[in-house]
């Protein structure tokens, strides 16, 4: 029978451990993936001893602390530690999301830590994004409207904008597209979760007149019609956005629409 | 070691991908001039994306409204050190900035005739200061998180060339004028030499200077930090923004616009302290007065928890509806940080660092500006400077709340058409010498095979506590000799600094030692510029000299750094206004 492995440099293995100091009384192991580009070496799995209780409450803070007082050649993506820019999205105990906004206390036991899923990966927790950022652009994530208003403002009905809250708040962190069996599989090929949350988005604002384009550009068996309602993108948003639906939608005014 | 550089040429190399660098990679795209954009994060993790409130300008959709009395109190807000054209300037362009935002797609929320909504934000005033005015255009309370994305998407549709996750080490500058920059590729550890006929620094403040910031890990001053290194001045550094409302404890920002929408401070008598300091704009008036009312507050034993060191922040008596449209992101972040349920209880908040007034001097234009021999303004050839980077001044000694949107987009936009006055698109650049690179890449060399004993991180915490505790909202000639004094103890740290990782790709642990450089060399300028200024205007209050004092002290600081050593000089502050439009506004003493 053929016996199918993963290539030899793909498996993970057990790394160095680091001792919290002695005196500390509230320690949580996290276990952190580790990889070099550089070192031609097989990923492994460090563990940090962290004293919680000289900590702050985030995943994030745990990382900071191992970094500032640890291992400061751990790598991983961050910067406005609120949940808004999406730098440090990552695994945490086996779930997409940001470490600045998951608090230590909600995982029990040790904190398990590896990058989003399934894409790249530059450097420890540091993975290439690459791909999604160039499907954002081609579904072209701005404006189109050839109207002219004379340099005064153009108008939108508080109920037509109410249309775009739970789109517009994507913070493109991608715990959702690297959530996805579909994407997992066809990222190449399938749009995924987050940039089709955004096509929505173009496709539903009323001050845009390219819907049509802009549908009849997604309508298609690969880029949209890969997502099977898995649902594994709205469990993941930190946001608590619900990409799926919007995919729905989008999928349903493909049917309704496509007599005009 | 010598390191292989990867040549590029370009019209312009904008250095910075927020709000201010977006716009004028925009602009500079638009009048045809071949542009990079580097950034040291992907574009929408810039820090503009962490606004909240709004961006401001006399749009009168509210209410009726004028430029000239946004105008009016920027001049006020700024305590009389802002250049007043520069603000005419800025006021004046506001409206038509917004609504090219609106055409580029941002979510603006919405009044029930379709306009843009518009909320009350501290010290902005109807009339010259006679009652408040709604003048902060949202979207929701995610503005700057909704015109980062759109801006972001515009320069998409321009083709816009980034050069992303690359890290700005230092200026060229060849026989006074700047001729391009040399970065780091993170992502695969090359080293590039940009040429260029313009660049333009975008890249933010320096917020992570200090223990305790609203500001982003990234908000490490990097674009200062060059200017200092090619031994170019920074202007008016003792003018740092404390915000009244950062989280307690998780420093995260809750934004002006809570009390916009009618929250408001209290202290451990259950009292609305900010009626007995400012009886008539109350918790709305100005962040600086705002920051050191809750200070006293605190200092006089009426601040509250177990500690009695911070200050609540009620919005439990708003209607849910309202917490809900207008402000689900901070609602979401109490919830998070503080673990408060806004509808029900008060948020714990302290003053928070948030913002620098200070920083690369510039003409309004956008053009950087040094002092010549003679003691007159020079304009620095081949360089610009935009945004948070820049002090203009619209924001003299304390910035308005949604007035550094409307500079980021005004300013971003100013930058982009001097740009395209200057730069002849696809003309040839002068032959320059390798010094210039060599001697960079010699920092970047030393700096990454650096085997002291003290990690960044114990140098950045000292650094960061010294700026905390010796240059805070209140200031005195004791605390800020005891911060040069102290300051110097990381500065030199320098010399010991202990980088473990000495990989080229996405070596983190350099990155912060290079952004450690960047922060210590501005904390050194701040803190010699406060002790210098023996004064109160705005942000910078001093306990030994309580009084503004227009006579001596009308003046911008200028600060140079060089082998640790800060030397100061002036530039006189723009008591004239841009054009007949509107009279300048003299002095006066500034009540709220």
């Amino acid at each position: 029978m053929v016996q199918f492995n993963l290539p030899k440099d793909s498996e993970v293995k057990k790394g160095k451990y680091y001792k919290a100091e002695s005196n500390a009384k509230n320690i949580k192991k996290v276990n952190v993936y580790r990889w070099s580009p550089e070192d031609g070496e097989n990923p492994r799995l460090d563990t940090y001893e962290v004293d919680m209780d000289n900590c702050g409450p985030m995943v994030l803070d745990a990382l900071i602390k191992i970094k500032n007082e640890i291992d400061s050649t751990l790598t991983f993506r961050r910067s406005c530690r609120e949940g808004i820019c999406g730098s440090c999205a990552m695994n945490i105990d086996g779930s997409n999301t940001l470490a600045c906004t998951k608090s230590a206390k909600e995982v029990n036991g040790d904190i398990n830590i590896y990058p989003l899923p399934h894409m790249p990966v530059i450097k420890d927790l540091v993975p290439n994004l690459k791909q999604m950022y160039k499907q954002y652009q081609s579904i072209e994530p701005w404006m189109q409207s050839s109207k002219t208003t004379n340099g005064s403002e153009g108008l939108q009905t508080i109920e037509d904008r109410s249309k775009l809250d739970g789109l517009y708040e994507c913070i493109l962190c991608a715990c959702c597209a690297t959530s996805c069996p579909s994407y997992w599989w066809n990222g190449d090929k399938y749009l995924g979760p987050a940039v089709l949350l955004q096509a929505y988005r173009w496709i539903i604002d009323s001050r845009d007149e390219e819907r049509k384009k802009r549908l009849k550009k997604v309508a298609d068996e690969l880029k949209l019609f890969r997502c099977h309602t898995i649902m594994n993108c709205t469990n993941a948003c930190p946001k608590g956005l619900n990409p799926a639906k919007a995919i729905g939608s989008i999928k349903k005014m493909l049917v309704t629409e496509k007599s005009n | 070691m010598s390191y292989e550089v990867i040549n590029h040429e370009y019209d312009v190399v904008v250095v910075g991908a927020g709000g201010s660098g977006l716009r004028a990679a925009v602009g500079l795209a638009e009048a045809g001039l071949k542009t990079a954009c580097v950034s040291k994060v992907f574009p929408t993790r810039s820090h503009t994306a962490a606004a909240q409130g709004g961006i401001s300008a006399a749009l009168g959709n509210m209410c009726e409204d004028d430029w000239r009395w946004h105008m009016y109190d920027t001049v006020k807000g700024a305590d009389w050190l802002g250049d007043q054209d520069a603000i005419e300037f800025l006021c004046k362009e506001a409206p038509q900035a917004v609504i090219e935002l609106e055409k580029y797609g941002v979510p603006f929320s919405r009044t029930e005739d379709g306009k843009i909504y518009q909320r009350p934000f501290g010290g902005m005033t109807k009339n010259y200061g006679n009652g408040v005015v709604q003048r902060t255009c949202a979207a929701a309370d995610r503005t700057g998180h909704a015109i980062l994305h759109t801006l972001y998407g515009q320069a998409l549709k321009k083709d816009t060339e980034f050069f992303i996750e690359y890290f700005a080490l230092d200026l060229i500058m060849e026989n006074g004028k700047c001729q391009g920059i040399i970065a780091w590729n993170l992502q695969d550890g090359t080293i590039h030499r940009f040429r260029s006929k313009m660049v333009i620094l975008a890249t933010g403040g320096y917020g992570r200077a200090y223990f305790s910031a609203t500001s982003a890990h990234t908000c490490t001053g990097d674009g200062g930090g060059m200017v200092l290194r090619a031994g170019l001045p920074l202007q008016d550094m003792e003018f740092v923004q404390f915000h009244p409302t950062g989280i307690y404890g998780a420093g995260c920002l809750i934004t002006e616009g809570s009390r916009g929408e009618g929250g408001f401070l209290v202290n451990s008598e259950g009292e609305r302290f900010m009626e007995r300091y400012a009886p008539s704009a109350k918790d709305l008036a100005s962040r600086d007065v705002v920051s050191r009312s809750m200070t006293i507050e605190i200092n006089e034993g009426r601040g509250v928890g177990k500690n009695k060191d911070h200050i609540f922040l009620h919005l439990n008596h708003l209607d849910e509806k309202i917490l809900k449209e207008r402000l689900p992101g901070i609602s979401e972040s109490a919830k998070v940080f503080a673990g408060v349920d806004v509808t029900k209880e008060p948020i714990p908040v302290l003053p928070t660092v948030h913002y620098n007034m200070g920083g690369i001097p510039t003409n309004y234009f956008g053009e950087v500006l040094s002092k010549d021999a003679a003691g007159s303004d020079v304009i620095v050839e081949g360089l610009m400077a935009v945004g948070e980077a820049a002090c203009v001044s619209v924001h003299g000694a304390n910035r308005l709340g949604s007035n550094s949107l409307i500079d980021l987009v005004v300013f971003g936009k100013a930058a982009a058409v001097r740009a395209a006055e200057k730069v002849k698109p696809n003309s040839k650049h002068e032959q320059i010498s390798d010094q210039e690179t060599q001697k960079c890449l010699d920092r970047f060399d030393k700096m990454r095979n650096a085997s002291g004993n003290t990690p960044t991180a114990v140098l950045r915490d000292k650094m960061q506590r010294t700026m905390q505790s010796k240059c805070a909202v209140f200031r005195t000639d004791k605390t800020l000799k005891e911060g040069l004094n102290e300051i110097q103890e990381p500065w030199q740290g320098l010399s010991d600094i202990s980088v473990k990782d000495r990989s080229l790709i996405f070596n983190t642990d350099l990155v912060e030692a290079l952004e450690f450089d960047n922060l210590i060399r501005q904390s050194q300028v701040t803190v010699a510029s406060a002790e210098n200024r023996k004064e109160s205007r705005g942000a910078h209050s001093r306990e030994d000299f309580k009084d503004r004092n227009d006579e001596e002290w009308m003046k911008h600081t200028l600060a140079w750094h060089k082998d640790g050593k800060v030397s100061i000089d002036y530039r006189d502050v723009h008591n004239y206004t841009l054009t007949n439009d509107v009279q300048y506004f003299p002095p006066k003493a500034r009540v709220y």
